[in-house]
């Protein structure tokens, strides 16, 4: 196996660890695009293109959005019905 | 059941079910050690049966494009019901919103950052069959396109633009098409979804026959089912943030 | 060595699934699926690579050339995108248990106790 393999393999292995630990929904969602860049290396080096690109869109644009939508509207509901 | 319980029987589960994966997947063939017989197949035939170039799209929209509608069929599922649950009990007016972003550098750069956005999104669907790209992964771009009006000037240019009464036509023509362009096929006398045009020269734009269409629709799918998802998230977002109260 | 793929694929599905489990909060329970669902990725193309095999687009190089399996990458990349649009379903009942409840605490969420 390719020493960049290893490394890559090492790296998605510790941001997938990295997103289950963290508790914060807002923390969690940047570190979770952090390790789908880290996913999208790893299929680079798996030498598939396109899984790469559709992994790159999907969690550097889509997922995010959605995921940050969520949270704000949760917070937004809280202070509003706290203030209520 | 205790939270300590849960977590303790979770302990025991997960050492059963790591030991038979790691067993399983330890009988498989040694990484690297790619044996069978329908990869070779397919890098074989790929250029010279269907002049496509890119052998992943080829399997994706051609040898396998019935698996593919399925998969669009479920994205399509997933989008309705996100706008059926979220459309519902919005309880806060949107009609009139003024929730923009005043800097106008940024306003600036968000619009050319959408154009550019929508040319590769174009240029990503329509190589599908000559670079690595496709349906799927171009839908993805045209949709962020329109996201970028939302962040970077304001929602009312987003829903100007896109408004939800032309979001789903767009994704309902996709799957529908995709449907269609199967059943155009018993008009020539094939079977559902067979190729009935011209092949075109391979690795150039024409390559691919049938499957250029059923490559436009699948992105057509992909684009609308997003933007139907992300109009009624931000939309939620939004009402809850700045809208006035309907009762 | 090269069984560290293989290892790579447990490890992450055990890490999501004590997410899944441990969670106090809907939304990272979410997100944990989406962990879980990413490591059947590396196993489909894990069992799809070939060594000193290269992408499988023939635009550039010949067509003797080795290439790796495409028929896996296929399954991978449509799964990709439409698990977003199925986490979006997810995180909208998430958003629907808070209307009701007020709380995104699965603990707290009286008919989900357990």
């Amino acid at each position: 196996m390719v020493p960049l393999q290893i490394v890559v393999i090492l790296f998605v292995a510790l941001g997938a660890a990295g997103v289950v630990l963290s508790r914060d929904p807002v923390r969690q969602a940047i570190v979770f695009s952090i390790y789908g860049f880290g996913l999208v290396l790893l299929f680079l080096v798996f030498q598939a293109p396109d899984v790469a690109l559709s992994a790159l869109v999907v969690s550097g644009i889509a997922y995010p959005l959605v995921l940050v939508s969520a949270i704000a509207r949760v917070a937004a509901q809280r202070k509003r019905k706290g203030s209520a | 059941m205790s939270r300590p319980l849960r977590l303790g029987l979770f302990v025991v589960g997960a050492a059963g079910l790591g030991m038979l994966l790691v067993a399983g997947l330890l009988d498989l063939p040694r990484f690297g050690d790619y044996p069978g017989p329908y990869g070779d197949l397919i890098a074989r035939l790929a250029v010279p049966q269907r002049h496509m170039v890119n052998t992943v799209t080829a399997v994706v929209f051609d040898y396998r494009g019935f698996d593919t509608m399925g998969e669009e069929l479920l994205l399509f599922a997933a989008a309705s019901s996100t706008a059926l649950l979220l459309r519902e009990t919005r309880e806060h007016d949107t009609d009139d919103l003024v929730a923009g972003v005043r800097s106008d550098a940024v306003r600036g750069l968000g619009a050319l950052a959408a154009i550019i956005a929508l040319v590769v999104g174009v240029d990503v669907v329509a190589h599908g069959f000559i670079t690595p790209g496709g349906g799927f992964q171009g839908g993805v771009v045209l949709a962020s396109a329109f996201a970028f009006l939302f962040l970077t000037i304001e929602y009312r240019a987003f829903v100007g633009l896109v408004p939800m009464v032309a979001a789903e036509p767009v994704e309902s023509f996709g799957a529908g098409g995709y449907v269609a362009v199967g059943l155009l096929s018993f008009a020539f006398g094939f079977s559902f979804l067979q190729n009935f045009m011209g092949l075109g020269v391979p690795g150039r734009l024409s390559a691919g026959g049938s499957a250029i269409f059923v490559n436009w629709c699948s992105a057509l799918a992909v684009c609308g089912g997003f933007l139907v998802i992300f109009g009624e998230t931000l939309q939620e977002n939004i009402a809850e943030r700045y809208g006035r109260s309907r009762r | 060595m090269s069984v560290l793929p293989y290892l790579l694929v447990a490890w992450i599905f055990l890490f999501g699934l004590y997410g899944i489990v441990s969670s106090r909060n809907l939304i990272h329970i979410t997100v944990c699926v989406s962990v879980c669902q990413s490591a059947t990725y590396v196993l489909l193309l894990a069992i799809g690579y070939r060594k000193q095999g290269t992408a499988p687009v023939f635009a550039d190089v010949p067509s003797s050339r080795r290439v790796v399996d495409p028929v896996v990458q296929s399954l991978t990349l449509t799964d990709i995108v439409v698990a977003v649009a199925i986490s979006a379903l997810l995180l909208s009942l998430a958003l629907k248990v808070h209307d009701h409840y007020g709380s995104l605490d699965p603990s707290q969420v009286s008919e989900m106790k357990g």
